[in-house]
């Protein structure tokens, strides 16, 4: 099996995971969805570093983030399909 | 599944098994950690437990200071401990509570005394210490035998995806077996704690659970937050690795506690479990050395640690296993992981194996291999204080 770029916990995720290094805008990922091993392609809008999260889908200011089928955070400002998703558009709801 | 049924532990007086056999240097209090330094540099095979408090504490703050004291004393790791303190009177309270357990345990006052007398006497003593449990043999114990802890640090999201459910597999596999293990980090479950409330073994301790958590919410968070927590809650580190909010980091911690274990009872900070074998929560700081102290107190032997950006944390008498998945951490900092995973995440390891390799060490290290943070000197000893001294 090649090895993914970009992994998803649960089926009903809207962000997903970097696991490599290096990873360049314009790169189409393997994502695999963790729980039960399916595949996708998805394009990368921007560099991204490891470790760090990839809408799966277009997010607007309000729409709630979604990881290990889990509430995560609500997103603050939108992004697109393929974007970075961290501290500058998702925000906790709790404090 | 692995083998891994027995490993060589040291048997206790009072039943329990370690797996290390330290001659503890214990000070009740700040001023007496010079002495029991001193009598560390005196006598080869003891070692010190210098620490910041024990002066002026009272209330639950007190209470929490013995407990820490008597269980790290108590701690099977711990062949036998001497304990020296400024005055006499709590100095025995803190002797009498690790007597209980039958090992050798002997405290000195400093009052009356001055530091070169007591470290004299303190001396003599610590070597006839050393000779006795230098005559301690390893011998064959059941797996049920063995205490294994846990908590993350430098979290990312490698840890929720790879190191954390490492550990989840683990206790997956040996709570079956007849293990006590314990998770804490009370502020981290922030998000997922109504997930966690579900993991209880009854309604009961799923109350007790929430109870302990909203107290938490209440008296530490809510009554010294600023703005928000998010400069705190995530880390930095956190940050940096990819995790954006407290609720993200919580989902990933909670994967530690694996898919089929349900835990049995809630514990106070160092408190013992005493419901028998399987999965405790305790209540605790999620600052690493706090909270690693704490788990060490409260009679754990050895301990697994997922990090993801890295956490170098060790303990002085609780063995520290570090688990990674995160190849740019294995890639810079290699020297303090003892277990690597980053197959997790391209596929090539699954779940199954990860949890497997980690027993693996977990019996390892439980037969007397070091662990990374070991040979590297990591001895990190932190007491948890609850509120100002009087």
């Amino acid at each position: 099996m090649a090895i993914p770029q970009l992994l998803v916990h649960d089926k009903s995720d809207n962000v997903g995971v970097v696991v490599v290094e290096d990873l360049h805008a314009g790169t189409e990922m393997l994502c695999v969805v963790t729980e039960d091993n399916s595949d996708f392609r998805l394009v990368a809008e921007q560099d991204v570093p490891i470790g760090h999260k990839i809408a799966l889908s277009d997010l607007a200011p309000d729409d709630t983030v979604v990881k290990y089928g889990e509430d995560i955070g609500r997103i603050v400002e939108a992004v697109t399909m393929g974007g970075h998703v961290h501290v500058h558009n998702l925000k906790t709801k709790r404090w | 599944m692995s083998a891994n049924n027995t490993f060589m532990g040291y048997r206790r007086e009072n039943g329990r098994v370690g797996v290390r056999n330290y001659v503890a240097i214990l000070p009740l209090d700040d001023i007496s950690n010079a002495a029991c330094e001193a009598v560390a540099n005196n006598i080869q095979g003891t070692m010190a437990l210098p620490h910041a408090y024990g002066r002026l504490q009272f209330g639950e703050d007190l209470d929490l200071h013995f407990r820490t004291m008597i269980g790290t004393g108590s701690n099977p790791n711990v062949a036998a401990c001497v304990v020296i303190g400024i005055e006499p009177v709590w100095t025995q309270q803190v002797v009498e509570g690790i007597a209980a357990t039958g090992k050798p345990v002997a405290g000195f006052a400093i009052e009356k005394n001055g530091d070169i007398t007591t470290i004299a006497e303190a001396s003599r003593k610590a070597k006839e210490f050393v000779h006795w449990a230098t005559e301690r043999q390893r011998e064959e114990c059941d797996i049920s035998d063995l205490w294994v802890s846990t908590k993350c640090g430098e979290s990312d999201t490698t840890s929720g995806i790879g190191s954390n459910p490492t550990v989840g597999n683990m206790y997956d596999k040996l709570i079956p077996k007849g293990i006590c293990g314990v998770f804490g980090e009370t502020s981290e479950l922030t998000g997922a704690e109504h997930l966690c409330a579900k993991r209880a073994a009854s309604p009961e301790v799923g109350e007790k659970f929430m109870k302990t958590f909203q107290a938490y919410q209440d008296e530490v968070i809510e009554a010294h937050k600023t703005t928000d927590l998010s400069d705190s809650q995530p880390t930095k580190g956190n940050i940096e690795g990819g995790l954006s909010t407290i609720e993200e980091k919580a989902f990933g911690n909670l994967e530690k506690i694996g898919k089929n274990v349900s835990f049995i009872d809630v514990l106070g900070p160092a408190e013992e479990p005493a419901k028998g074998p399987g999965l405790y929560f305790m209540d605790s700081s999620s600052a690493a050395a706090e909270c690693v102290t704490l788990m060490a107190a409260g009679g754990f032997v050895v301990h697994a640690f997922p990090t993801g950006q890295g956490n170098i944390i060790g303990n002085p008498i609780l063995p520290v296993v570090k688990i990674t998945a995160n190849p740019r951490t294995m890639r810079t900092m290699s020297e303090h992981i003892d277990v690597d995973v980053t197959g997790i995440l391209t596929r090539e390891l699954t779940m199954d194996q990860a949890g497997d390799k980690l027993i693996d060490m977990i019996v390892k290290t439980s037969n007397g291999r070091m662990t990374a943070a070991e040979a590297l000197g990591h001895k990190e000893f932190v007491m948890t204080k609850l509120y100002r001294s009087a």
